[in-house]
């Protein structure tokens, strides 16, 4: 296992928002997150980043690094935690300015202290990736939501990061822009990217995850391979769910 | 002198409006005081104050009990008293502690006590006027807290903060005024020392204002230049 997760809570006062959440996540795969909107998704992938402090559960990566969560974890733990993975929002937060070379140079530059010309590079190549070469030199606002997003993966892959956490990447883009930016995902996991997804795009997640979890209430309702989860629901909550996604309204 | 006094007041409408004799020989005292010592003010006390607004600013959004606590008294202590009469606590009052300055680092003191209280509220709104998700993007790619405040949200601050700073600097100047109460030869000492001594008021401290609107309408156009410039790359 890249990462394990075990038992994992999370309240905002009275409020019991995760309750008990694992989640085990071999090296080199993608896990999909789906779930009705408030179950709890962002507050989960949050918790991995440590920008919601969980109130218990255990974290643990390959190479032994560990957090519990049950007591309040050191500075250099939580930054040591979030140089393993990267973060990508479902409204991108560029730093409007910084170019999208800036952007993606900032947490090779900053964080880990490397020379500006090494990392340059490196920058490019990625935007390249992305499909952004031409645009490397203009600002997040003279670049389409599409465009933007893709520069926001390219941020989270600069520090090289063991693991990377999608919050609904697509779901704030115009629909004929969201294809762009799963092409961008769908490479990542062909290159054996280890991910976690939380998305609404079940063609995708289908496609593209080697593991799908239904999470509703706080809880994991049901879980397992995509075409299980996806097209052979066991649980009412799930067909419920699946159904609305499906044909809304 | 009650007779000159009497013969300016009362005939004074029947002298030509402008004394221009009196108008050269004045202005060069007073742009001298301007330069010497009203510009230096505003220019030191802007600094310092600004340097203590930022400190200030941080320490009430640290969410530390006790730097949050004295910040606040600070700010409240300042905002809630006059200038005229923190300018005089620091000039006359402090001599009875044994702390005797020099007129004007007195008023430089003062002063910069003054914007640091008055700043670092502008600064506090404009830190928190940027979108919670730069913060978070920042701690994503493994930044710390001072990194994120320095590379990514200080210079967003900045660009909301121009047009109030700019006020608070354009008032700065004006203010400065007050510092003729404390003996600082500025400005407008100047033209009281003038006045004084040839009992021409109006020309006098019209001739003042006029050089101090002089300099501020120049800024408000140096700021309308600098806010164009900045208007871009602002978060939304
Ligand atoms: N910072 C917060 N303070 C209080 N309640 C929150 C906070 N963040 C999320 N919540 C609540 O937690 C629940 C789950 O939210 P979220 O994780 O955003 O769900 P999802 O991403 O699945 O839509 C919601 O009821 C939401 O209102
Ligand atoms: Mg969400």
């Amino acid at each position: 296992m890249q990462i394990q997760v075990k038992n994992l809570h999370k309240s905002f006062g009275d409020l019991d928002v995760l309750r008990g959440i694992d989640l085990d996540v071999p090296k080199g795969s993608v896990v999909a997150i789906i779930g009705p909107s408030g179950s709890g998704k962002t507050t989960f992938l949050r918790c991995l980043n440590a920008l919601e402090m969980p109130n218990q559960g255990l974290y643990q990566f390959s190479d032994g690094f560990k957090l519990d969560f049950s007591k309040q974890p050191k500075k250099n733990e939580i930054l040591k935690l979030r140089r393993k993975s990267g973060m990508v929002f479902q409204s991108y937060n560029l730093f409007p300015h910084k170019t999208a070379l800036e952007n993606v140079m900032e947490g090779p530059v900053i964080v880990q202290g490397l020379k500006k010309e090494e990392v340059r590079e490196k920058a490019v190549f990625l935007l390249e990736k992305v499909g952004l070469g031409e645009k490397m030199h203009l600002h997040p606002h003279q670049l389409s939501g599409g465009q933007q997003q893709r520069v926001g993966i390219a941020r989270a892959l600069a520090i090289q990061p063991e693991l990377m956490l999608f919050d609904e990447p697509t779901s704030a883009l115009d629909p004929e822009l969201v294809g762009e930016v799963l092409s961008v995902m769908r490479e990542l996991a062909k290159e054996g990217q280890t991910m976690v997804v939380v998305t609404h795009e079940l063609k995708f997640a289908e496609e593209v995850a080697d593991h799908v979890m239904f999470i509703d209430g706080g809880v994991v309702v049901e879980q397992g391979p995509p075409k299980e989860i996806l097209k052979a629901p066991k649980e009412a909550r799930t067909k419920q769910f699946l159904d609305r996604v499906l044909n809304p309204s | 002198m009650a007779k000159m006094f009497l013969s300016n007041f009362i005939l004074g409408a029947a002298d030509p409006l402008v004394d221009w004799e009196l108008f050269w020989s004045s202005i060069g005292p007073m742009v001298g005081g301007g330069i010497k010592n009203t510009i230096p003010l505003t220019l030191f006390a802007f600094t310092f104050g600004l340097i203590l607004a930022l400190l200030t600013a941080l320490a009430r959004l640290s969410g530390n009990k006790i730097l949050s606590g004295i910040a606040r008294v600070y700010v409240s202590a300042i905002r809630g008293t006059p200038l005229l009469v923190q300018l005089f606590i620091v000039f006359y009052g402090l001599p009875d502690l044994g702390i005797t300055l020099e007129p004007f680092p007195s008023a430089v003191i003062a002063f910069s006590l003054n914007v640091g209280a008055y700043a670092s509220e502008i600064l506090r709104a404009s830190i928190l006027s940027v979108p919670k998700g730069q913060w978070e993007a920042g701690y994503t790619i493994g930044m710390t807290y001072p990194q994120t405040l320095r590379r990514i949200i200080i210079p967003q601050a900045t660009r909301v903060s121009i047009p109030p700073l700019s006020n608070s600097f354009i008032s700065l100047v004006k203010d400065t005024s007050l510092a003729s109460q404390i003996l600082v030869i500025e400005l407008f000492r100047k033209s009281q020392e003038i006045a004084a001594r040839t009992y021409d008021f109006l020309q006098l401290y019209i001739t003042a204002a006029i050089l101090y609107w002089i300099v501020c309408f120049v800024l408000s156009l140096v700021q309308g230049r600098i806010e164009k410039k900045l208007d871009r790359y602002v978060a939304k």
